[in-house]
């Protein structure tokens, strides 16, 4: 007992930092990573997973090369976010949360930037692009199929 | 170098002078997201590489925000002994254009928006424009920039340009000749509460800690701006950092705390950078440190990310978090200013608490104390957004009415459409309607009236905003974010999320709304923390000042709006439709056919009633049948 009372707690955010780290190489939290961090902070993988599944920054499923955030903030929702979600996910065929099938890129939705005067705004790979219409989607989704075939050209 | 004396702070006030007010050309770009998001980086580029290809020497800076984001991207030029030129919307075409001109020694007059008049100008400035002054836009003719003060005129990392403007000041003054006792009663002389939302008074919040019995203390700052709509805080931590660093050291010396957190939203990737920077060279420069100063007083600051949790942003959630743990909140009492992070004394407030102190303790508690009205002293900072004119970010004091924010800051609604309310707090505050903005913009007033003060976002809504699908949308969110520990909190906010999904599907009744405004009151009352205890606030005040909107739904089955997809049907009218082809294009549902140039047809079978094509349709031809 006295042993376990004079155990300091870890440092502050420490975990956190850890599930970003591992979230920021890999694009989502592979088990053996998470496994390896538990060892490293000396936490129960448990505590972990359950932090790890608590926020919504970390993913628990592989990504495509690109990921699609579509804001649906207040000012985004009424200025018509959801229609530029309902447009993207009928030009890549995917519903949100979820990944192309040639992994080119996951289309998901946020609430808020902190772009609300720029609404309706979505960020791909974190490029904010703001006062959006639908129209311009299919060219900015071609520039990063491009971009996306040319980084897996170089990866291979 | 270090700063140990308040002469080596005269020396960087040199330099940061020399910095903002160069011998040659400065150019600013205003990068903040805002300005990011509607290419102020390629802006930035085309001036950079145009300067280079032309031979042009010379200052080009990245700073903050002017808070004029409708205006984005913003950039201003200063020549030499002149006042600055603030150009709207630059393109990198006009970009290269500026450029142009300036080699040719002349600043062109097209876009420029406004003169942003040096505040210790030096003698010898000449005017060199009629172009009217920054402040005297009606956008910002009643603002008064405390919070705001260095947004956009700075660059945010440059520490020499920060302490130019007067910062330290305050941290100096605090250190070297006042009291820890004496900076408290400074700040509650001053008035000045909690701009998080709660409106505490922070000087109290301070005494209270500062009395408390356990060591060793700390300082939090609550960076964790997850209401939807809302970007005060983003703003100024990429804006002006060390404003908020300045306020926690001052805080730390007041109440003994030798550490401090600065906590910020996982989704404000800029502002983390940014403040990362900030501490950084902070502490090179011994601003955060031991001895600071030459005072003894030692401060050390840590940045904690977050991790896109909403419920993080109340206090006892937030410290969880920071702790390591779920950020999940607890009962209080006890509060966080007796038993805090890892159960010791805590002063936690919001960025713009901060960020007011550092200016308070330079300028002095009556100065403060002047702005405002009795009671709700000092400014507050909006995000004005939505469906209005003028988007942007607004400084103003407190007191001013609504109609003078909307109508008069914002320029009233977006396109010319009538305002019908406007959501203030977020999630958590609620929608006045637009015969209620007589009502001064205080804590106590927006309260009674059922809305709350919040942390700043002002969400303005038109004709063309459905009210109970907006009470809906609010309900999506506090469930989604609720974190489940309390019952009451996790079950009725989906109970309510459920009868307004039926109702905006028009399979509501009348008793609906009352089982709604019964789960809403026991919501409000029986919830662990302020999430779920305000959580109802935007069905309650839909409710009271919008029921007709809800009685129309249930009772005739039609959303005055035209928003509710189960109850509006879209139309193409013949007589308008000039068959250029957009909208069929743009129809996710392959819904819309018609031959080039002939008027096209919506087939309501396959319509998903997003009105996709009424957004893009260039001459209006789209009806919506409510």
């Amino acid at each position: 007992m006295r042993l376990i009372a004079e155990t300091p707690p870890p440092p502050a955010g420490v975990l956190l930092a850890k599930l970003h780290s591992i979230n920021a190489a890999h694009g989502y939290l592979p088990e053996p990573e998470l496994r390896a961090a538990a060892d490293e902070l000396g936490v129960p993988l448990s505590q972990l997973y359950s932090a790890a599944s608590f926020y919504a920054s970390f993913s628990f499923q592989p990504r495509g090369r690109h990921t699609i955030q579509v804001c649906l903030g207040t000012a985004c929702y009424i200025r018509g976010g959801d229609r530029l979600l309902e447009k993207l996910a009928s030009l890549l065929g995917v519903e949100p949360g979820d990944t192309t099938e040639d992994r080119a890129f996951t289309l998901e939705t946020a609430y808020c930037f902190g772009s609300c005067s720029m609404a309706p705004v979505i960020r791909i790979d974190g490029e904010p692009y703001g006062r959006l219409r639908a129209d311009q989607l299919p060219r900015i989704l071609k520039n990063y199929r491009q971009k996306g075939a040319g980084d897996g050209e170089e990866g291979a | 170098m270090k700063v140990r004396t308040r002469t080596d702070l005269d020396t960087l006030r040199a330099e940061g002078l020399s910095a903002l007010y160069p011998s040659r050309a400065r150019i600013a770009v205003g990068m903040a997201t805002c300005g990011l998001a509607t290419g102020a980086a390629s802006v930035y580029q085309a001036l950079r590489d145009e300067a280079e290809a032309q031979g042009l020497e010379l200052d080009l800076v990245a700073t903050g925000c002017l808070g004029y984001c409708q205006q984005e991207p913003l950039v201003d030029v200063r020549l030499p002994g002149q006042d600055r030129i603030v150009y709207a919307r630059v393109t990198p075409h006009r970009a290269r254009e500026l450029i142009a001109a300036l080699v040719r020694g002349k600043l062109p007059m097209e876009g420029a928006l406004a003169v942003i008049p040096q505040e210790d100008a030096p003698p010898d400035r000449t005017r060199p424009t009629d172009l009217p002054l920054l402040p005297e836009l009606p956008f910002y003719a009643r603002q008064q920039k405390v919070i705001l003060r260095n947004s956009g005129l700075i660059d945010p990392l440059r520490l020499e340009e920060y302490i130019a403007r007067g910062g330290y000041q305050g941290l100096a003054r605090a250190l070297l000749t006042l009291s820890p006792q004496a900076v408290v009663d400074e700040v509650i002389a001053s008035g000045l509460r909690g701009r998080g939302g709660g409106g505490f008074p922070t000087g109290r919040k301070w005494q209270i800690c500062r009395d408390a019995d356990g060591t060793p203390k700390y300082i939090v700052c609550n960076g964790d701006e997850g209401d939807p709509g809302a970007y005060m805080d983003r703003t100024v931590l990429e804006s002006d950092p060390y404003s908020v660093i300045e306020g926690m050291v001052i805080g730390g010396y007041a109440i003994g705390a030798p550490e401090g957190y600065l906590y910020v939203r996982d989704e404000y990737p800029l502002a983390v950078e940014r403040v990362t920077e900030a501490v950084t060279r902070a502490g090179e420069m011994g601003l955060l440190g031991g001895d600071i100063l030459g005072s003894g007083f030692g401060f050390s600051l840590q940045i904690v990310r977050g991790a896109g949790a909403f419920v993080c942003g109340e206090e006892t959630a937030l410290l969880a978090s920071i702790e390591g743990g779920l950020g999940e909140p607890r009962p209080k009492p006890p509060y966080p200013a007796t038993s805090g992070l890892w159960g010791q004394p805590t002063v936690i407030n919001n960025v713009k608490t901060w960020g007011s102190v550092s200016a308070i303790l330079a300028r002095g508690a009556d100065w403060y104390a002047g702005i405002g009205v009795e009671g709700n002293t000092g400014t507050v900072v909006f995000s004005l957004v939505g469906k209005v004119a003028n988007t942007g970010l607004v400084e103003v004091p407190l007191g001013l009415t609504l109609q003078e924010m909307i109508e008069g800051i914002g320029g009233g609604g977006l396109d010319g459409k009538a305002v019908k309310g406007v959501q203030t707090g977020g999630p958590s505050g609620g929608c006045l309607p637009a015969r209620l903005f007589q009502l001064p913009i205080d804590y106590e007033t927006l309260t009674e009236a059922g809305s709350i003060m919040g942390s700043g976002g002002m969400v303005v809504m038109d004709e063309e905003t459905c009210m109970v699908d907006v009470a809906r949308y609010f309900l999506t969110f506090t469930m989604d974010e609720s974190c489940g520990k309390c019952t009451p909190c996790r079950e009725g906010t989906r109970a309510m999320h459920d009868i307004l999904t039926r109702i905006i599907e028009g399979k509501g009744t009348e008793v609906d709304l009352d089982l709604l405004e019964e789960i809403a009151v026991w919501v409000k009352t029986s919830s662990l923390c302020g999430l779920g205890q305000t959580a109802p606030n935007p069905v309650l005040t839909t409710l009271r000042y919008f029921r007709d909107e809800y009685t129309a739904h249930v009772a005739e089955g039609h959303c005055p709006a035209g928003v509710c997809r189960a109850l509006i049907e879209l139309r193409i009218l013949p007589e308008l439709c000039t068959g250029c082809g957009l909208c069929l294009r743009e129809c996710p549902a392959g819904a819309i056919t018609g031959e080039k140039k002939e008027p096209h047809v919506i087939d309501p079978q396959l319509c998903t009633r997003c009105r996709l094509c009424y957004d893009v349709c260039p001459v209006d031809a789209i009806e919506i049948v409510r």
